[in-house]
């Protein structure tokens, strides 16, 4: 069975159809990449995923169950977790508190305090865990909230550009906590345009292209793909 | 008992200013004066801090909702004033004997609670966030006090207690402890005065526990930000309603010991000037902390009374500038911002002396 199913999923905002019949389907287990230019609807995508957009039409299944009418809580209580484009860390707390309040419905007392130190060990972040996270760094705050999204053990990660404003061996190390997780039996959805990573991580690709479904296949595929070329290009051109 | 402890053990944490033994001991000499200090006083000043010791449960509903929870609520008199009156309502009616004051203290503060799980539900399950909260607590609130303010004619009563209109009702029974031989009749001097700090250090303790918990932490994740503490499985509404139901009772705290303080309540304790004075308290202090809270209201009160002795007209105007002053100076409170700069100084000098 498929962890996650999107069924024909529209959703228009006035005239503008932003996904228009999107159908995808993530196997258990896989590292799938979702690329495309800016605008062909990716996070508009992870927002119906999540529940903060309702589709116009379609339907999401997730582990069989049909979660389209789920709120966004009981969605992650069913195993999904996101990281945020923009870092939605809590900027007025420190590190340390960050991570107790993703993992304080798992975890109580002394196992509370081992697993928010083995997270801040994980994501090379113990000597900040008194700072504000406000004050962290753009890339120790992506991390930041990947270690948050991932305290869940959620079956599926969504990631938004988890590399975005990263140097080169940032992104690097993040790619291999990527893997590192889905060794561990993480599904993860990545929206990234960071090709390096894609490269690195994805076992499939997926291309949006205004809203549908462009192309799908390895990443080989994807690069040898004349099409794909093309609407980047167009978009490069226009 | 080791759940005991941690129980105890949340009285410090990150939510609370002050920790460790300096900071307890000297909470532990303010509570001596505070014990201490109707021996040394007369009947009337005493009678006057129970004035402002009323105040302060408000002031925390708001620290709680506004400066924890980030939801600014600008009706936080309506709670006060629905319990104020539910207090003369029930005590007129059914008198003082049995206890039954305490009786109606604890079921007028209900009733304030109840009115914010009605209210709080519509908003918070309708998502109603930012100013327009505001704007709709302030409606309520307002409202309330219009409402009352056209029931003085004898057709508005509630069994035997007159509403009274704009006059306000009065000559409710004080708050009575039943005693075997004579029941305490807890007039606005020195028993007032006991029973209302015991609940004041009562509540603060509490909330200081409360705040620290992981309900505590949740409640801060929403400040902070909204959507990723929904996106880390918490129903960021019920925890929200929960806040405001809480904080309503706290209000309704505050409105049943001001009408039994002053055996009155008029619906001007619903107004714009009600409700817009309690945000000034607890900005000033410091809103995202409670001993700040405590300590900036019961301040900012006393300079207020002072004011208004000396210079009536000017005293609200005082306020407005107090407040804009905060925003440009210390817009987190000064209070607050008082006491971090010390607990920097301390940690300084600590370190400097090893």
């Amino acid at each position: 069975m498929s962890l996650l199913e999107l069924r024909k999923l529209n959703k228009h905002f006035g005239g503008l159809h932003v996904t228009n019949a999107v159908d995808l389907t993530l196997e258990p287990g896989e590292i799938h990449c979702l690329i495309g230019p800016n605008g062909a609807g990716k996070s508009t995508l992870f927002r119906l995923i999540l529940g903060e957009h309702h589709p116009g039409s379609g339907e999401i299944f997730f582990a069989g169950e049909n979660i389209t009418a789920l709120k966004s809580f009981a969605r992650i209580h069913r195993g999904l977790s996101v990281k945020f484009q923009v870092p939605g860390v809590f900027k007025g707390l420190s590190v340390r508190q960050n991570l107790e309040i993703a993992l304080q419905s798992r975890h109580r007392g002394a196992e509370l305090e081992a697993e928010i130190s083995r997270l801040l060990g994980f994501l090379g972040l113990e000597s900040e865990q008194a700072q504000m996270a406000g004050n962290l760094s753009h890339g120790q705050k992506q991390w930041l909230e990947i270690g948050m999204a991932i305290s869940l053990r959620p079956r599926l990660l969504l990631l938004d550009e988890p590399t975005a404003g990263m140097s080169p061996e940032e992104t690097h190390m993040t790619g291999e906590m990527v893997q590192h997780l889905n060794a561990d039996g993480m599904t993860v959805l990545a929206i990234e345009h960071d090709m390096a990573f894609v490269r690195q991580v994805a076992q499939r690709v997926t291309v949006l292209h205004l809203g549908q479904v462009f192309a799908q296949g390895s990443i080989d595929e994807i690069v040898a793909d004349e099409r794909v070329a093309a609407i980047y290009l167009g978009q490069a051109h226009a | 008992m080791t759940g005991f402890v941690s129980f105890f053990r949340r009285l410090e944490g990150p939510q609370t200013v002050g920790r460790g033994p300096a900071f307890w001991s000297l909470f532990a000499i303010v509570l001596a004066i505070g014990l201490a200090y109707p021996l040394f006083s007369d009947g009337y000043t005493v009678g006057n801090t129970v004035y402002f010791f009323v105040w302060v449960f408000i002031a925390l509903s708001l620290c709680l909702i506004w400066g924890y929870g980030g939801s600014l609520s600008f009706g936080q008199t309506a709670f006060f004033g629905i319990a104020g009156y539910g207090y003369g309502v029930l005590t007129l009616n059914f008198g003082a004997a049995y206890g039954f004051t305490l009786i109606a203290f604890v079921a007028a503060v209900a009733i304030a609670a109840l009115f914010a799980v009605l209210l709080g539900y519509f908003m918070f399950f309708g998502r109603i966030a930012g100013v327009f909260l505001g704007i709709v607590t302030l409606a309520v609130t307002l409202m309330l006090e219009r409402f009352m303010a056209q029931t003085a004619g004898p057709e508005w009563h509630i069994g035997s207690a007159r509403l009274n209109g704009f006059n306000g009702m009065s000559a409710m029974p004080p708050l009575t402890i039943p005693w075997p031989g004579e029941p305490i009749v807890l007039f606005a001097d020195v028993g007032l005065y006991y029973f209302v700090l015991g609940l004041l250090v009562f509540v603060y303790l509490a909330l200081r526990i409360l705040m620290n918990s992981s309900f505590g932490n949740v409640i801060v994740a929403i400040r902070e930000n909204p959507e990723r503490a929904e996106m880390l499985g918490y129903d960021v509404r019920k925890y929200q309603l929960i806040t405001f139901v809480i904080g309503a009772a706290l209000a309704g705290i505050s409105g049943v010991l001001y009408t039994a303080w002053g055996q009155y309540i008029t619906p001007s304790s619903m107004g714009m000037t009600a409700a817009a004075l309690p945000l000034i308290w607890v900005a000033v202090g410091g809103r995202s902390d409670l001993t700040s809270t405590v300590v900036g209201t019961l301040v900012v009160l006393a300079a207020f009374q002072a004011l208004t002795i000396y210079g009536s007209q000017y005293a609200l105007v005082f306020m407005g500038v107090l407040l804009v002053l905060t925003v440009l100076i210390a817009p987190n409170g000064l209070v607050l911002g008082a006491m971090n700069w010390l607990g920097r100084l301390a940690a300084r000098l600590t370190r400097r002396a090893s």
